[in-house]
């Protein structure tokens, strides 16, 4: 039996070009210009099985159908609180201490 | 129905969608000229104040508290002269339903969206206004999408985009997201002709007018606290809607005196439309790539006439950097306690600086704050910025080069905030109006809604109407 990345009504994220390179409006810049215009969706898998890379059929979650790209399955969001940002650190040591000073014109 | 889906025929298709999909027609307030009457537009298809205060009621939104910032307001007056340091106060916006003002807009235009039968409502927007509209809708029972720009052509995304994209679906809505460019406006009239949704702009009379609540509930605010109304109000200025919408409140609500400073965080020298500097920016909004261009010309919206008109109700703009804004949001959280998002402090850092011009006993307010949350803080938001190869400083912020570096002012001292020439940009606004409308002259009529939509003086618009070479005729049509 062959194994295949997602079946039917498995949570997914398609990608799909909506203009390509010379489809673009004429007047952005340059770099833009240079690069497809794409789209990311999710919803569920419409198709019986599919493989990453298949091009599929989802519904989404309000119950559009759209075409695009399998990319991932069970796709979740993994941005976070980012890194240590040490240069911060100055900021509230400094102002507590010009509080504790008193103000000067009051 | 079998409509031609490419580029330039969708295009084509533009003011037969929009007309369908808000339920408007402009047509009826145009005068074929430059002007188009704006307050019969904004009386005969938005709400009274006190509808809105109805329907805001109905989902929990508005009666924020009002927060007096008494440890900023006493580090600002130790860098200013004896006797000066205004009274700062913050709007806690963030306590809204979604978490930020952008609530107000969106639940009249939802209640209305409903009230005309709408199945449900699109928003294009990467801000705090998607997960405010897919709030709305979950308590309405519509269905919504929300439409993105998000993604450079790495597929590398703005951690605050993204963490807006999560809260849309946390909220039941579909996100369609899409890579930097205008275009967007293309996917968003065609999600809107497929779906027969309706379209929940950011820019409709009914948007704007759900702010009102905003600027009247301040000045009730102050009164009954204070006595009074506000000195001034600083606002986060991006698309305008924050601006007018506040500022029109304070009219109905009296407070005719109250000075309305517009705010914007600087990103002089980015283009917005750029794949290769769209992550070279930290800011997502409240920043001049809006501010100017829609003060400028606020008809480049998406729909053929914004009910947002900064000009018409600003007295001042200034710009702070990128720098000042982080640090005013670290600051924010380390001496009041108060730990909100980023692009709301904008106005907090221009306050900052603004009250340090005025008597002690006056009174400088912040209308907004908005939510913080995972992506949407400023450690995500700096540790990105170093992932795209801009510099992180501690110093002069005056010295900042958007793109390339942050500068965190080394003291609050050093604080600073720039003056915006409001002649320079009604005088851009007037050209765009003659541009854009293609005329080779200017009717009486006109003449009038240039000097109203620009807060100006007959003598300042005709002035710079004979620099343009434009004709007056005299007699009104």
């Amino acid at each position: 039996m062959i194994i295949m990345d997602a079946k039917r009504g498995d949570w997914v994220r398609i990608h799909k070009t909506i203009l390509n390179v010379g489809e673009r409006a004429p007047n952005i810049p340059e770099d833009t210009q240079s690069v497809p215009l794409e789209m990311w969706d999710k919803g569920f898998l419409m198709n019986e099985t599919a493989n990453k890379g298949d091009l599929v059929e989802i519904e989404t979650y309000i119950g559009r159908k759209v075409e695009g790209t399998l990319i991932e399955i069970n796709p979740y969001w993994d941005h976070d609180y980012g890194k240590a940002v040490p240069e911060l650190l100055y900021i509230g040591r400094q102002a507590r201490e010009l509080l504790e000073e008193g103000a000067d014109n009051e | 129905m079998s409509n031609d889906r490419s580029f330039s025929a969708v295009m084509a298709r533009k003011q037969e969608i929009m007309k369908k999909s808000v339920g408007i027609d402009y047509e009826i307030f145009e005068s074929g000229s430059i002007s188009f009457d704006y307050e019969r537009m904004m009386k005969e298809t938005g709400y009274s104040l006190k509808e809105i205060e109805e329907i805001q009621k109905q989902t929990s939104v508005g009666n924020t508290p009002l927060y007096e910032l008494r440890n900023i307001t006493k580090l600002a007056r130790k860098y200013a002269e004896p006797g000066k340091g205004a009274r700062i106060f913050i709007k806690d916006e963030a306590s809204n339903p979604s978490g930020s003002f952008k609530a107000r807009r969106a639940a009249t235009a939802v209640y209305h969206a409903q009230r005309l039968g709408y199945k449900g409502v699109i928003a294009a927007t990467s801000g705090n206004y998607g997960a405010a509209v897919a709030s709305q809708a979950a308590m309405r029972g519509l269905k919504c999408i929300i439409v993105q720009e998000c993604y450079d052509s790495r597929g590398v995304g703005q951690p605050e985009i993204i963490e807006k994209a999560r809260a849309c679906e946390a909220y039941g809505a579909e996100v369609v997201q899409l890579s930097v460019g205008p275009e967007l406006f293309y996917s968003f009239l065609l999600l809107l002709e497929d779906t027969g949704y309706f379209n929940a702009s950011l820019y409709t009379p009914f948007g704007i007018a759900g702010v009102e609540t905003l600027g009247y509930e301040l000045s009730m605010q102050f009164r009954e606290q204070e006595g009074r109304d506000p000195d001034v109000v600083v606002i986060t200025n991006a698309g305008g809607g924050n601006l007018t919408g506040t500022a029109r409140g304070l009219i109905k609500a009296g407070a005719l005196d109250t000075e309305i400073v517009g705010a914007s965080v600087s990103l002089a020298g980015l283009h917005m439309a750029s794949d290769t500097q769209f992550n070279k920016k930290s800011f997502t909004t409240g920043h001049t790539g809006f501010g100017i261009p829609f003060a400028t010309w606020p008809d480049r919206s998406d729909v053929p006439r914004s009910a947002a008109r900064p000009l018409r109700y600003i007295d001042r703009y200034v710009t702070v950097n990128q720098g000042s804004v982080f640090y005013m949001t670290e600051l924010l959280a380390q001496v009041e306690g108060l730990e909100r998002g980023p692009a709301g402090n904008t106005a907090l850092a221009a306050a900052f600086k603004v009250a340090q011009e005025l008597d002690q006993d006056q009174i400088v307010v912040v209308q907004e704050t908005e939510y913080t949350g995972a992506g949407k803080h400023i450690l995500p938001q700096l540790t990105f910025a170093k992932e795209n190869g801009i510099e992180i400083l501690i110093g002069d912020p005056s010295q900042e080069i958007p793109g390339k570096n942050i500068i965190l002012p080394k003291d609050p001292g050093h604080l600073c905030i720039e003056e915006l020439d409001l002649e320079k940009t009604r005088k851009s606004y007037i050209r765009n109006c003659i541009t854009n409308n293609n005329v080779n002259k200017a009717t009486a009529e006109d003449l009038a809604f240039l000097i109203a939509d620009t807060k100006s003086n007959e003598g300042f618009v005709r002035a710079v109407l004979a620099e343009l070479d434009i004709e007056v005729e005299t007699e009104a049509k």
